[in-house]
């Protein structure tokens, strides 16, 4: 047995993270969250050099054909620089729908440009998971009508790939007729979400498999939010325990004090098995298919939890700087709130664990 | 335990309750959080005042409605305005730490002053005390005045002051005696914020906006009566408005407000399946909240009686800073979940709800969990002082200082 990355694997996180680390400074995320189009062609680039947008998309469709741990890998790198790119639906969920329901004319159109960084397509499947706002869509004759929210990483979108409301997936070009597109923002300035409203929009049907394909979604991007939470909460530890290495009060270090060294304890405490938890989740996806879906509610729904009191207890061993914008804790802190909401809050998501168990009715 | 409501009790709700229905339509919204209260916000004030309704025991000559304290009517006042969900007057630095404070400690030249103007909304306050290098460590702080041609002059920098922008005056702790020991040293000054020399740079914060502010003194010029309590005595002076400052972010008032705001939330938001309140785990959640500001409520009109009866607040009040802005906290993030991916929204987003107020309360609520004495230095103080337990052998000297404020002889406080 062994529990870990292999060494390819931690080559491709290190070299991800040298090259977040040089394209991706705090000044530049500022910069790029105080336009309405948030997303950084510099950034989005560079991690296109790496082949991420690729690392999902089979060889023979000129991707890297790798698994989701790798890509939960990336997520947490990317959540640690706070990388204002597309991600979660453009480079892993859309690459899975396509493998795993699209038809070879499909594969054939799509799966090349999403490779080469030439395509995005953004995924709305919320509605799959809980309606709000009386959203849903209905498809008939190959044509959509309803609403979805939350369609993830909306901006620059080339097409969305919808849930309707018996689950079945539908790919639908950003600039169809009968398609209104309109942005939403969160607390996240960094990653792009949207509302998609269909008057009867044409859109091509992706294989009927009884919801077997938006499940796989759900799970994949529970595992990657869960991933970014990590990478999000590895940052706001290092940079609490930095902090308390430096602020002095009282005439000593902040974090000579037990109440500060304390609170850091127990973030790592919590923190550290949540790696372990996602990492096995994210294997899981790949490997241990019947497990997958439970896995990544429990990734999901734990993460959610750790990091939201991760978020605000290093917010508090910053003090007053930390609430403020000077440092920009603050990124981090809603980079986590956004993974802990998007694609079902804790509460939902373990109930759908339990419904998975065959402990409660299925919502 | 004597809490019959009698007869006149019902008379007053009845009073209340239609003064509500009256009125309302004046109202301000109760989730304005304008720094400078809006012409409406300031004439509500000043009908409330006119009713009773707010300032109500503070003297009429200092501009409040001068009634006895009766615990039981003022309850009477909160619940049927958090109940209508209506604006029950202005809580700021000025009226909630400074107004007491000068109560307690002012002359009566200042009280006649500065008293009436500020409940009713025409004079803003801001507070400086925080400083680079003196936050926890307040009495560290190194903005110093000394005198010259019969009058302070005030040099140095303030960090996190509050309103800053849009106040009309500060209440300020400078240092007068350089040579004095720490706490010693400290004069508590009062002034115009349009006074040359000072500079005001506002600082964005997490939520976006810039909620507070840095201020720069440069040979600021401050006349010598306008400080509160001796000098070097300021030390003292700050620590009742500090006392004042935990009360003010303590209200239980506001909890209830924010708990019957999260109710309707949850009465109205639905699901898929049916409203939020009807999921058993989010419900359970809320009922567990609001037990909490049910007790949060009782221990807030036990402390008022302790004090009506010259009793000291013990625990009771020790507790309060700590519990009521973690609850305020746990209010939000309550309603984060309950709306789903709806809660992340923000920057007047379409579908956002109440204008973005959920993540708004979220983050500023985490903000005065460490404003006004962080929530470990608020737990040191529970376990020294409350608790009576040893103290950390370097930091004697801050319970010192700490143990000298709680012995400071208290005058009856004039508002509730
Ligand atoms: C929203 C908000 C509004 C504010 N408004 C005002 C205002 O209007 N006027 C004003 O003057 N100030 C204001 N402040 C400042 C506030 O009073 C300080 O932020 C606070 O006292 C903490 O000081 P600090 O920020 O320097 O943090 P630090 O004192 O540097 O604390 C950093 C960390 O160290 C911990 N720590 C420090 N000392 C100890 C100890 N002895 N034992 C255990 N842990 C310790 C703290 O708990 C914290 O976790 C405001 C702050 C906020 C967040």
């Amino acid at each position: 047995m062994d529990f870990g990355l292999s060494k390819d694997q931690q080559m491709l996180r290190d070299a991800v993270a040298r090259c977040l680390a040089d394209t991706c400074p705090l000044d530049h995320v500022r910069e790029c969250a105080e336009r309405d189009n948030p997303l950084s062609d510099k950034v989005l680039r560079a991690v296109q050099d790496l082949g991420i947008p690729g690392m999902l998309v089979p060889e023979e469709h000129g991707g890297l054909g790798m698994t989701l741990l790798d890509a939960a890998i990336v997520a947490e790198q990317l959540a640690y620089a706070v990388a204002p790119v597309p991600f979660l639906a453009s480079h892993v969920l859309a690459p899975i729908t396509l493998s795993e329901a699209g038809s070879e004319e499909q594969k054939a159109h799509w799966l090349p440009k999403i490779a080469s960084g030439e395509a995005r397509i953004g995924v709305a499947i919320s509605e799959t998971i809980e309606v709000r706002d009386g959203a849903g869509v209905s498809s008939a004759a190959g044509k959509l009508n309803g609403t979805a929210l939350f369609a993830i990483d909306f901006e620059g979108a080339d097409a969305f790939i919808v849930a309707d409301s018996g689950g079945r997936l539908h790919l639908v070009g950003a600039k169809a007729s009968g398609l209104k597109a309109i942005a939403l923002t969160t607390i996240d300035r960094t990653r792009c979400v949207g509302e998609l409203r269909f008057d009867g929009a044409e859109a091509e049907p992706l294989a009927d498999d009884r919801g077997a394909t938006v499940a796989r979604l759900r799970a994949a991007g529970r595992v990657i939010l869960a991933a970014d939470s990590l990478g999000a909460g590895q940052a706001m530890i290092e940079k609490a325990v930095d902090y308390a290495g430096q602020r002095e009060q009282f005439g000593r270090l902040i974090g000579s004090f037990q109440a500060v060294k304390h609170m850091c304890a127990e973030m790592a405490a919590r923190h550290e098995p949540c790696r372990s938890l996602v990492w096995y989740a994210a294997h899981a996806f790949d490997a241990v298919p019947k497990e997958a879906s439970l896995v990544a509610c429990h990734a999901k729904s734990h993460t959610g939890e750790v990091h939201r009191f991760v978020a605000r207890t290093s917010t508090e061993v910053h003090g007053g700087m930390g609430f403020t914008d000077l440092i920009g804790l603050h990124y981090w802190f809603k980079r986590i709130g956004f993974d802990r909401q998007v694609l079902g809050g804790p509460e939902t998501v373990r109930a759908e664990a339990a419904a998975l168990q065959g402990w409660i009715k299925a919502a | 335990m004597d809490l019959e409501y009698g007869p006149d009790y019902d008379v007053f709700r009845k009073q209340v309750r239609a003064f509500i229905e009256a009125h309302s339509h004046l109202a301000p919204p109760s989730s304005d959080r304008a720094a400078r209260p809006s012409s409406k916000a300031v004439e509500w004030q000043k009908l409330l005042i006119e009713h009773g309704y707010t300032a109500r025991t503070i003297p009429q000559e200092y501009g409040g409605f001068g009634a006895e304290p009766d615990i039981l009517q003022s309850r009477i006042i909160a619940g049927e305005f958090a109940r209508a969900r209506v604006s029950g007057g202005l809580s700021n630095q000025g009226i909630s730490m400074f107004v007491p404070t000068l109560l307690e400690l002012g002359t009566e030249e200042q009280k006649l002053r500065w008293i009436e103007p500020t409940l009713k909304g025409d004079v803003v306050w801001c507070q400086g005390y925080s400083e680079p290098g003196a936050g926890s460590d307040l009495a560290n702080l190194k903005t110093r005045a000394h005198i010259e041609n019969g009058e302070f002059v005030v040099n140095g920098q303030k960090i996190w002051t509050s309103t800053a922008k849009h106040a009309d005056m500060i209440f300020c702790l400078v240092r007068t005696e350089p040579d004095a020991p720490k706490h010693g040293g400290i004069s508590y000054l009062i002034f115009s914020m349009d006074t040359p020399g000072i500079e005001v740079r506002p600082l964005k914060t997490m939520t976006g906006h810039a909620e507070f502010n840095e201020v720069f003194f440069t040979d600021v010029r401050v006349p010598l009566d306008q400080i509160v309590g001796q000098r070097g005595q300021g030390w003292f002076v700050a620590n009742a408005t500090l006392g004042h400052e935990r009360g003010m972010l303590g209200d239980p008032d506001a909890l209830e407000n924010r708990l019957q705001a999260l109710i309707a939330l949850m009465q109205e938001e639905h699901l898929g399946q049916g409203r939020a309140i009807d999921n058993p785990v989010l419900r359970d959640r809320l009922v567990a909240l609001q037990a909490e500001v049910a007790a949060m409520k009782y221990n807030g009109m036990r402390i008022l009686s302790n004090s009506l009866r010259g009793e000291p607040g013990g625990m009771a009040k020790l507790i309060v800073k700590l519990q009521s802005c973690e609850l305020a906290h746990q209010i939000s993030a309550l309603a984060i979940d309950a709306i789903g991916e709806l809660g992340i929204l923000y920057h007047n987003s379409p579908r956002e709800r109440e204008g973005g107020a959920w993540q708004w309360n979220y983050m500023f609520q985490l903000g005065l969990i460490i404003g006004g004495g962080t929530a470990q230095i608020q737990k040191n103080i529970i376990a020294e002082r409350g608790l009576e337990m040893p103290r950390e052998p370097k930091l004697a000297k801050i319970s010192d200082a700490a143990k000298a404020t709680a012995d400071m002889p208290r005058h009856k406080q004039g508002s509730a």
